[in-house]
């Protein structure tokens, strides 16, 4: 082989790839190459087989049929040949420092000094890919925020560590970040790829795939169903190939008369019966910690009542939502035990038919609620922690960025059950890092350094002034 | 102050320790002395190696009910093997190391609970350690014993050793690339294991490291007491875990520090002479103990109960 085509060989080679767990085929039959300065795009809605194949490229699982090569390297071993992954559910070491966690990775720093040279090659890899970010490198990672902690997973993938990246996988890389840092991650993947790197984009929010793709692999039922360059792509033909119909439309809020004002707190935060109202601005500036202690507040009692007056949806599901040990049923029922509980005992009968019903009413993707929880995608988990809240009677619904890492098609019918139950006289608090969910509120307050700057309501709330709400003390 | 205490963790250990050594200089003034020091600290040297091999495993979130009868069998074997055929001695010594961490191979290869396994070990190790040493007995090795009872300059051996214990633990769990990537394996396994580490072999390493200073927890208590007996130890298990709670390390997420074990394996040492100093009668005394123990953690609760991340943490 000549040296050119050793430098436009690709960087991995799938062919017929397939994985079985059990009945299911997660991926069927897969054949996929990606040469250096590709950018692929890959979507898919949740439990398309997305995380299936990117495993299989990893080396994380191993094919139960046909090959993975990495014809660049001429390694047989994904680490070897340069193929990184930046996971969706973050992935780091908590009780170590920005700089340890890169050791982790990087079994080549060793010897006196090695702290220095990490410390140096996170920086500057930090600084590479997102400029100004202000992160201390000898900070243990569990201090950080959780777009902070997202930023360093992403420079840890795209930090040399002694060899040459080849392939850096990111899985829903943006879903915690504010969109001045998820387009400076773009600005990046774009450079990286022209020197000659790839990449492997997932994420829900087509507008960045198509601000970074070169080309896009639309998944189905774990098969590839398109693979074109971005250029022969519209958004509407995009979301048509995903096998969703969705409605691009945002649906507007209609006006409604509200009941009386249920939740008040000291910082100006308020909500009438009935009335869904948003919390935005950029990520970090405080809205996460407003929900907690208005949600802690009013619940942290000593004796749990049978009739909770409010709910929490959370956002961060490995670590505030579900019960890792536990099957999908006693996921979903776990809220509401005290409703059909007799004498201190959990009704079964009852319990069953409750899980049975949210399955239909939700769609959680699965042939038996008695499997465990972690046995589902991230966005059925996520249905299963919605269910978990609407199975209650709890008249007001707390909600911490619940939609991140959830897929267009699911979105939609969770936005039509939240107005559903908002018409019978729910209150919704609802935090996203998403405009346009926010701006299907009744009102938004939009937050700066941990305070309400602004509080929208009907056509005031746009993107355009939200936007000016969150931003305005910096530009000045 | 707050702040202060929250950012820097070893703080709390160290004033704890610090405010009973003022409260016992106060109470006996006579201990504020070169020999003084020795004697109250004296035992704090196998308790503090103890305390060190109960945080490599927990460095792991995981937690070991076999170090008090470990140490005995040790100190059985030093005072007997080790004394009369040394190069036998030394073999049996290093294949305890070696078992320690092929018992750490086991509970993550059939993913056992550690609390289990060590609970049932320990049965061993005491079955173990009284057939070695029916009855108490033994001596301790000549060199071993002038080792532990040297009189250096100035400094007592105690805080000498309990100086050096803790920085070598240091360097090796806390400095070192490889003590790292092991307290990366207690903070999140699965992404250690990802990034092509052979996590069987880490655990291994941690648990052949706390049998290593189990050992060497063993042979230093027989160096002070110039003899053994198979229930010596027993009470180390729980001062174990005490000591590492103490020193700013907790149960879950591979949160330790060997600088801060080795003061809370002092601090507990202290706690039993003060609480003597005090005339307080011997069957109050361990009651006290663990009320001391009780303060000092709701002393660290109050200054590191804080939020640092935005979400909160529900």
């Amino acid at each position: 082989m000549t040296a050119e085509a050793q430098d436009n060989a690709p960087i991995v080679a799938l062919t017929d790839a397939a994985k079985s767990f059990g009945a299911v085929r997660a991926l069927d039959g897969v054949s996929l190459s990606i040469r250096p300065g590709e950018c692929l795009g890959l979507v898919g809605h949740n439990g398309a087989g997305k995380s299936t194949l990117v495993n299989v490229v990893n080396g994380g699982l191993s094919p139960t049929a046909g090959r993975v090569d990495f014809p660049a390297s001429g390694a047989n071993a994904a680490l070897v040949a340069g193929v990184r992954s930046v996971f969706q559910e973050l992935s780091l070491c908590p009780n170590l420092t920005v700089a340890e966690n890169l050791r982790i990775s990087h079994s080549a720093l060793r010897g006196p000094g090695w702290r220095r040279a990490a410390r140096a090659e996170i920086a500057r890899t930090l600084d590479a890919v997102f400029p100004g970010h202000g992160i201390d490198t000898e900070t243990p990672v569990e201090e950080l925020g959780i777009a902070e902690r997202q930023m360093v997973e992403i420079a840890i993938g795209f930090a040399p560590r002694g060899q040459d990246v080849r392939l850096v996988i990111l899985d829903e890389p943006t879903s915690s970040l504010d969109a001045a840092i998820a387009d400076q991650l773009v600005a990046y993947v774009r450079q990286f790829c022209a020197q000659g790197g790839a990449v492997i984009f997932i994420s829900h929010m087509l507008g960045e795939v198509f601000a970074v793709a070169s080309r896009i692999l639309v998944m189905r039922d774990g098969k590839v169903v398109a693979d074109r360059p971005v250029a022969d792509f519209t958004r509407q033909g995009l979301v048509d190939a995903m096998g969703h119909v969705a409605d691009d439309a945002v649906v507007a809020a209609v006006a409604r008369d509200f009941g009386p004002e249920v939740v008040r707190t000291d910082d100006g935060l308020a909500a009438r019966k009935g009335e869904v109202v948003g919390l935005s601005g950029l990520a970090g500036h405080g809205q996460a910690r407003a929900l907690a202690q208005l949600y802690l507040g009013a619940t942290s009692a000593w004796r749990a009542r049978r009739d909770p007056q409010m709910v929490f949806v959370a956002g961060d599901r490995t670590r505030d939502g579900i019960l890792p040990l536990w099957s999908i049923l006693r996921n979903i029922s776990i809220g509401v035990l005290q409703q059909f509980s007799r004498r201190g005992l959990v009704d079964h009968t009852a319990e069953a038919a409750l899980a049975e019903d949210w399955k239909l009413r939700i769609g959680i993707r699965t042939g038996d609620l008695a499997n465990n929880i972690l046995s589902l995608s991230g966005g059925n988990q996520q249905k299963v922690l919605f269910a978990r809240a609407l199975a209650s009677t709890a008249p007001v619904v707390v909600m911490d960025d619940p939609m991140r890492g959830v897929d267009v098609g699911t979105k939609q019918g969770v936005y039509a059950m939240i107005r559903a139950e908002a018409a019978k006289g729910r209150t919704f608090l609802w935090y996203s890092t998403e405009t346009d969910e926010v701006c299907q509120c009744d009102r938004v307050f939009v937050f700066r350094n941990g305070q309400i700057s602004a509080e929208l309501t009907g056509d005031a709330i746009t993107e355009e002034g939200i936007l000016r709400a969150s931003f305005e003390m910096q530009e000045a | 102050m707050r702040r202060l205490f929250s950012k820097y963790r070893i703080l709390l250990p160290l004033v704890s320790l610090a405010l009973l050594l003022v409260a016992t200089f106060y109470m006996q003034p006579r201990t504020m002395s070169y020999f003084g020091v020795n004697l109250l600290f004296n035992l704090a040297v196998p308790i503090a190696l103890a305390t060190i091999a109960q945080m490599c495993i927990m460095m792991v979130e995981d937690i070991d009910l076999s170090v008090g009868a470990f140490v005995s069998l040790a100190a059985c074997v030093t005072a007997t093997l080790l004394n009369d055929q040394p190069a036998l001695g030394v073999a049996v010594l290093a294949s305890l190391v070696a078992a320690y961490a092929v018992m750490g191979a086991v509970i993550h290869r059939l993913e056992l609970p550690a609390i289990v396994v060590t609970l049932g070990m320990s049965f061993v190790w005491g079955g173990l350690a009284l057939f070695i040493l029916p009855t108490p007995g033994g001596a301790s090795p000549g060199w071993l014993r002038s080792l532990m009872t040297s009189t250096p300059p100035m400094v007592p051996m105690a805080v000498v050793a309990s100086v050096v214990i803790a920085a070598v633990a240091h360097l090796l769990i806390i400095r070192s690339g490889i003590g790292t990537v092991l307290r990366g394996v207690g903070g999140n396994a699965r992404s250690v294991a990802r990034a092509g580490w052979p996590v069987i072999r880490l655990k291994a390493l941690a648990y052949g490291l706390a049998g290593l200073f189990g050992v060497l927890a063993g042979m230093a208590l027989v160096g002070l007491t110039t003899s053994a007996d198979a229930n010596i130890a027993l009470r180390y298990t729980l001062l174990s875990i005490a000591g590492v709670i103490l020193g700013g390390g907790e149960f879950t997420g591979g949160k330790i520090s060997p600088v801060g074990a080795v003061i809370g394996a002092l601090t507990l040492t202290l706690a039993a002479s003060f609480l003597s100093f005090l005339r307080l009668s011997p069957d109050w005394q361990i009651g006290a103990q663990g009320a001391i123990l009780i303060i000092v953690l709701m002393a660290r609760l109050l200054f590191t109960r804080r939020n640092t991340r935005d979400g909160g943490g529900i």
